[in-house]
This record gives structure tokens, sequence and C-alpha cells, in this order.
């Protein structure tokens, strides 16, 4: 039994009905596909940019380092604005089929979020690589291994390692970043909030619980990469425990 | 050369708005970042337990999320406040929250957190000897954090207030949202009624770069001067 203070709340309160913790829900889904889809796409790209910003000629890793500085130099509001309002401006696309696909804002939304964490893994992925220590690739050329089968079986997974915790903070980072996806009419988590503060004028009721949404997701993400990170860095622990 | 249809004294004074923003933010998060740092590392339990929540709760939520709480339910609750002071006292106390006060203290609390973070590292990694040692001359605490624990801490700390400044800039578009006429909005109604994304965000987003990579020089030329005195392993 809850107390009866928290009881006569819930009683007169008018704002948290089955109707607005729908719309919350639903917001919340989209917040969750939006991050999730575009850490996957940005992960997936990464992985082969890094290896090219790696690359010793500059005209391989130049165009891929101009990518990461223009992306992570400005912030993800004008990019989500370049993009959004940019795309209806693309001469002759209203004719093509992608018009279809991008008159929804989710998808240049995604476009947008997609290209930010993508610059962001990138760098943390090319730190990673670059840290290699020097006698791990020494070890795996003496046995032999071509280039292809040293990055798969040695580098990678070494890298990847020492890039967990960085990118766990930027996946936390794209969690908060995708609030802004609210502001290009997209009703995501902090989208209904917006429009169930501007109902009933309640700005606590309305923000403090997005709020809490938000964090029990943050502390979700946390603890499932202080599980892969304790899986992944197994080896490391002292012996016996 | 870059026709701006007129938009460009707008957008030049959105600019100054930016900066603006940007640099009181970094001195309240600076302040309260200071003063996280030695509540984490005092003996008192309330201190540290008040930190802890403090940072915990910051980096749990997004910063418009915050912003819009600040800045929608800021005005509310100071009228709440002042409808109180009214009737107990009645002292006529009335205060405009606007978006350029919201957006200070919204970032201001939210780079505090973080800053708060950087310090207790950097604190942590000044050497107890220097401490002990101050202690042995008749320092007071006060003393040993101002004089000594202070100015040692700044070069641990300097990469990570670098980080931070960096994002903090970028952070400061989303004021733009809650109304107020920085850059960003300017730019934002500019393109609308002109039809033209790509001529005023392009324009905005280069002014952006522009001012992270002149700091990105200039942390890297403060840390040269701070780590002057200090042999670097290559």
């Amino acid at each position: 039994m809850p107390p009866d203070f928290i009881a006569a709340w819930l009683n007169k309160n008018e704002i948290f009905t089955a109707m607005t913790i729908m719309e919350y829900w639903d917001g919340m889904v989209t917040t969750v596909q939006l991050v999730f889809l575009c850490l996957v796409i940005g992960l997936a790209f990464a992985v082969p940019l890094a290896i090219l910003r790696t690359v010793k000629n500059p005209f391989v890793s130049g165009p891929v380092w101009l990518y990461t500085y223009l992306f992570r130099g400005t912030p993800l509001l004008i990019q989500l604005y370049i993009i959004y309002y940019g795309i209806a401006q693309i001469p002759g696309i209203q004719q093509t089929f992608w018009w279809e696909i991008f008159r929804e804002p989710f998808y240049p939304a995604l476009l947008a979020f997609s290209l930010n964490t993508c610059a962001y893994t990138t760098e943390i992925i090319r730190g990673a690589i670059v840290s290699t220590p020097h006698g791990e690739i020494e070890a795996a050329k003496a046995y032999g291994m071509n280039w292809f089968m040293r990055m798969r079986r040695i580098v990678l997974p070494s890298a990847a390692r020492r890039a967990v915790q960085a990118y766990s903070n930027e996946v936390i980072f794209m969690l908060h970043s995708s609030a802004i996806a609210s502001v290009v009419t997209i009703v995501d988590l902090t989208g209904a909030a917006r429009n169930i503060y501007s109902r009933f004028y309640a700005p606590f009721e309305a923000f403090i619980f997005v709020a809490l949404c938000y964090m029990a997701l943050t502390f979700i993400l946390v603890f499932v990469f202080r599980k892969i990170e304790n899986h992944l860095l197994r080896h490391q622990r002292p012996a016996g425990s | 050369m870059f026709d701006l249809k007129g938009y460009g004294p707008e957008l030049l004074s959105g600019a100054v708005v930016t900066i603006e923003l940007a640099f009181l933010s970094l001195a309240l998060a600076l302040v309260l970042g200071l003063i996280g740092a030695a509540a984490k590392l005092s003996n008192s339990r309330v201190a540290v337990g008040v930190a802890t929540i403090y940072t915990t709760l910051i980096r749990g939520v997004p910063d418009l999320v915050m912003m819009l709480l600040f800045y929608y339910g800021g005005q509310v609750g100071v009228n709440m406040l002042s409808d109180y002071i009214w009737e107990t006292y009645e002292v006529d106390f009335f205060f405009q929250f606007n978006p350029f006060i919201s957006g200070v203290i919204t970032i201001g609390l939210i780079f505090g957190a973080y800053m708060t973070e950087t310090f207790r590292g950097a604190f942590l990694a000044v050497e107890t000897g220097q401490i002990e040692a101050a202690r042995a001359y008749g320092f007071s605490k006060w003393h040993t954090f101002r004089r000594v624990m202070i100015p040692q801490m700044l070069r641990h700390a300097l990469p990570g207030i670098g980080n931070n400044w960096q994002v903090l800039l970028k952070t400061t578009a989303l004021v733009s949202i809650i109304g107020l006429t920085d850059m960003v909005r300017v730019a934002e109604e500019a393109a609308k009624a002109e039809r033209m994304p790509f001529h005023f965000f392009i324009p905005v987003a280069f002014v952006y770069l522009v001012l992270t990579a002149g700091s990105e020089l200039f942390i890297k030329w403060l840390d040269k001067r701070a780590n002057a005195g200090v042999i670097q392993e290559t």
C-alpha cells in the first residue's frame, strides 16, 4: 500500500492518466528506436573508417579526418537542421522515391544522428587501434598472419577492449543528444513531454517525469556496458575471483 | 563576397550572444566544479552525498530536458515563490526568467557536474607529500587548498577543462530552442524565410568550427605553459 499522501496525490492528479502514459511510452519507443538504429549504423561505418584513418597515405586518411573534424567541431543541432531543411531543397528529390522516405522527420534525424555518432566513434576506435602495443603486431607478423587476419584476430579485438569505455560514454551522450529530435517535430520522449507541458501547463510534472525516464535508460545502459566491459576484460581479473 | 540577404548584422549579434553565453556558463561551471570537487573530497558525509547526487542526476538527464525544465519550470517556480513572499511578508518580489539566464544556469549546472569529476581527478593527482608539507609548515586547511592544491591541480585539470569547454560550446546551440536569439536561431529564421537552409546554416556551422578550432589551439598553448616545469616523456 502506498502512503496516503501518494494515494491522495494520484487520485486528484489529472496529468498522469492512461492517455498521457501511453504518449510517454510511444515517445520512449521512438527514442529507443532512433538511438539504437543510429548507433548500429554509426558503429558499422566507424570500424572501416577508423581503419582508413590509420592508413599512412594522406589521400586516404585525409578525407576521413576532415569528415570527423567537421562533424565533431559543429553542434549536432546545426547538422540536424542542415539535413532536415536541406534535403527538401535538393533539386529533383521530390520526384524520386527518396522523397517518400525523407519526408518523414524520423529519417533525416536518423541520418544526422548516424553521421554524428559515426564521426565520434571513428575517432574512439582510431585511438584504440593506434595504441595497440607494437609487440602484439610483431608477434602476429612473426606467426605469418597477413594484414587482414592481423586486423581481424589481433588489432580489432584488442582495440575493442580499449575502446569500450569511451564508447559507452558516447552511447550515453547519443541518448541524451537524441532529445533534440523533438525540435524537428518528432514525438520522442522529450517531444511527448513538450506536448504534455503545453497541454497542461505543468512544467514540473512533464519534464521531471521524462528526466526520470532518461535516467532509467541511462542506468540500464551503464549496467549493460559494465557487463560487456567485464566480459571483454575478464582475462585481467585477478586469479581466483 | 557572401550575400547574407541582410541577415548579416543579426547573425553577428547572435554570434556575440553565443560567445557571451558560453563564457558566462563556463565561469559558473568552473565555480560549481570547484565546490563540487571540494565537497566530494571532504570528510563530511552530507557534502559527499549531495555532490554525488548532483553529478549523478545531471549526467543521467539530457541537457535539452534540463533546459526546458529550468526555462518553463523556473518561471513557474519563481512565480510561486513571489506569491509566497507577498502573502507572508507583503514584500513585492518579482523576477522575470529569460532564456539567456535559464541558458546560463542550465549549461553552468550541467558542466559544473562534469567539471566536478575533472577537478576531483586532478586534486587526487596532487602528491600527498605536497599537502603534508604544507600542513607541516602550519598552513591552514583553506590555505593549503588555495596555495598548494589549486595551483598544482590545474595542470592535471587542464585537458579535462578543455574537453568540457569544447562540448559546452556546442551545447550553447540548444538555447535557440528555448527562444534565445543566438546565431542558430537567426539562421533558422532566415533559412525558413528565404528557403535557403545551406546558405545560412553552413556559415553558422563554420563559425562554430572556427571557435572550436581556435580554442583547441589555445588549450594546447595553455597546456604547454602549465606543464613548463614538468619533464615530459615522449
